[in-house]
């Protein structure tokens, strides 16, 4: 197990930048997640540290090793691949015992070794079986074997689950995070389901358009978003965020939209200074943070009544604000809730996020604190 | 009612036209089938009456027939090994290399074999080959078939190969392997069945032609089969059709067998291991 660290790592292709100007460590045993929507450069960085892609400035150290000019066999690395890349011609236990193979490692040892990891993830049964004759369950977890077969600094993983039906992935999910805490590998993790990340990262680094907008503890995203993008992109469904506008009354904000009732916000001397009378701001309240309230009470929300979805455990409320814009309320119910009309939406004051007219987090006095 | 009765007739009026058009392309067939074991064979077509097997003895005579067909083996296996190596190699570095350009290459070389193997190209090939000194030997056959199938040889297999993803070789080389080992044993298996798609075609292309071989060849023991069979003619230029007959069966004969014995082996398949 090692450690992985950019160092101002770019890389482009022709004029479109990939991954701009990156600096990110990963501590020993670390499993980290690169979270963020399809273009944002997570699979590029992915695969420079795989050595499948070079980087166009910056260095990449695995360990105290810089592997920027290494060919991918010499980094000490194990890799899933999104398409799993099982070699069709070859039966599961060739496929499996292939890096022991190129290893020079004989027969005998090496398909013993293949079939102890194939037994631990339960597909030893199938060794005699080629690739195209098994679930695609068992092709994951074979392609999961060929990587865990041989000792490696750094796991890679690149969506791996992403082909796989949503019960096989909920399992598959489960396993990795068993793996994480029974092996305690260096793992990278590539994905763009927010619920992946946030269930088996130690450290979740989100990205956006080739950078790392925040880099932080799953629980820390989820309750203090550095940025309206990460709000948006982390928690299902996504953070509601509304405009509004500022007004600062000595030390408190004042949040001023319609349908819109906040309490005043204490605020800091510096963020106080900082705001102007009318700026432009965002409101964030997490779904989940939303119950059913009277109408014009403090604190609260109000919409015409635009979806009523009953899930079991809880059901989804939709309101259409005046401006066309939507909030969702995840209420958390086995009843079915008789709504119509004009609907308030309630929350307390400890669950506001406020971010500032270039899209960042505002802070406040009072706001989710993570500790 | 009357729908019906039309639906009826326009049905019957269909099969008979195409059993008509299977029958017309359906004689030649059954003349080479039966012509070669009829002593008596003319161009129409008569059960032989009786079968015998007198028109193989007299071909198996024929040394200079004979030979023509080993000579046709030599060249064609020859001209397969070159061009099944050669537009392996290429295609597979065409495919895969971040190569400036490597479309346009591609595309020139097309443009240019179908001028390399047409008859417009045949006097500057004649006087390459006469400068190289490579007249009348089967080398110069083989590598003038080698130069004009491997351009299409690469394009078709450079497609085949765009077709495999890149993870295949990637992840071997995560897992250690160097890129020769990477080719070998995983690319290589993979592009197998593009492999023998080429080999088969240019196989067949080699067996097949007559112009080049009849035109670099002098001497009569290095002619193929395609230039030999001008001695089932007799000198007035008239086929002799029994003889003509039973060589063409004999002729045709490896093709067939390529083609069996490669659906049996490989049976013109691709076998997928990646989830898309």
């Amino acid at each position: 197990m090692a450690t992985v660290r950019f160092e101002n790592v770019s890389k482009a292709f022709g004029s479109f930048t990939a991954v701009a100007k990156t600096d990110i460590e990963v501590g020993d045993g670390e499993f980290v997640c690169l979270l963020g929507p399809s273009g944002c450069g997570k699979t590029t960085s992915l695969r420079m540290i795989a050595g499948l892609e070079t980087p166009t400035s910056g260095r990449i150290v695995i360990g105290e090793r810089d592997v920027t000019a290494l060919h991918p066999r010499e980094r000490r690395i194990s890799m899933v691949f999104q398409d799993y890349a099982l070699y069709p011609h070859m039966n599961l236990a060739d496929n499996i015992a292939y890096p022991l193979k190129v290893r020079g490692e004989s027969e005998a040892e090496r398909h013993a070794r293949a079939r102890e990891v194939a037994d631990i993830l339960k597909i030893g049964h199938l060794m005699a079986r080629m690739p195209s004759q098994i679930s695609g369950g068992q092709q994951q977890r074979t392609s999961l074997a060929r990587a865990l077969v041989y000792p490696s600094d750094v796991y890679l993983f690149d969506e791996p689950l992403s082909n796989l039906d949503a019960k096989l992935r909920l399992e598959a999910r489960g396993f990795l995070n068993h793996l994480q805490r029974d092996m305690g590998m260096t793992a990278i993790y590539v994905t763009h389901d927010q619920a992946e990340a946030m269930a088996l990262a130690t450290r979740i680094a989100v990205m956006d358009a080739g950078r790392i907008v925040q880099y932080a503890p799953p629980l820390e995203i989820y309750r203090r978003p550095a940025t309206t993008f990460v709000a948006n992109f982390v928690g299902n469904p996504p953070m509601n965020l509304l405009p509004v506008t500022a007004a600062v009354e000595g030390d408190t904000l004042v949040c001023r939209a319609e349908g819109v009732n906040v309490s005043p916000l204490p605020l800091s001397k510096a963020t106080a200074t900082a705001l102007g009378q009318g700026d432009r701001l965002t409101l964030g309240i997490r779904p989940e943070h939303l119950s059913i309230a009277e109408p014009g009470s403090a604190n609260s929300l109000s919409g015409r009544l635009f979806a009523n979805e009953n899930m079991g455990p809880e059901a989804l409320v939709t309101l259409e604000r005046h401006d066309a814009e939507r909030l969702t309320a995840r209420i958390f119910t086995d009843d079915v809730l008789e709504l119509a009309g004009t609907v308030a939406l309630g929350f307390s004051s400890e669950h506001v996020h406020l971010f500032g007219g270039d899209g960042r987090r505002l802070a406040f006095d009072g706001e989710p604190s993570f500790a | 009612m009357k729908q019906q009765l039309g639906l009826f007739v326009s049905r019957i009026g269909f099969s008979v036209l195409t059993a008509m058009i299977g029958v017309i392309f359906a004689l030649p067939l059954i003349w080479f089938l039966f012509a070669p074991f009829n002593a008596r064979a003319e161009l129409g077509i008569a059960i032989p009456n009786p079968f015998t097997l007198a028109n193989f003895h007299e071909v198996f005579g024929n040394s200079f027939a004979m030979r023509g067909l080993i000579n046709s083996l030599v060249e064609s296996v020859g001209g397969v090994i070159l061009v099944g190596f050669g537009a392996t190699l290429a295609s597979y570095a065409l495919s895969r290399s971040p190569l400036p350009g490597k479309r346009a290459i591609t595309y020139v070389l097309l443009l240019f074999s179908s001028v390399v193997s047409g008859s417009a190209a045949m006097v500057p090939i004649f006087l390459i080959i006469t400068a190289l000194h490579l007249i009348d030997t089967q080398l110069a056959v083989i590598l003038v078939f080698a130069g004009g199938l491997l351009p299409t040889a690469m394009f078709i297999l450079r497609d085949f190969i765009d077709g495999i993803p890149k993870s295949y070789e990637e992840s071997a080389m995560v897992a250690g392997a160097s890129p020769v080992q990477a080719f070998f044993d995983v690319a290589l298996p993979v592009i197998r069945p593009g492999i023998v798609v080429i080999v088969v075609w240019a196989f067949v292309n080699i067996w097949g032609s007559f112009l080049i071989p009849f035109i670099l060849l002098r001497s009569s023991d290095k002619m193929p089969a395609s230039v030999a069979i001008y001695s089932f003619y007799s000198e007035a230029g008239t086929p002799i059709v029994t003889l003509l007959a039973a060589y063409a069966l004999l002729y045709s004969l490896p093709v067939i067998v390529l083609y069996l014995f490669v659906s049996w082996k490989f049976g013109f398949r691709f076998f997928g291991g990646i989830k898309a």
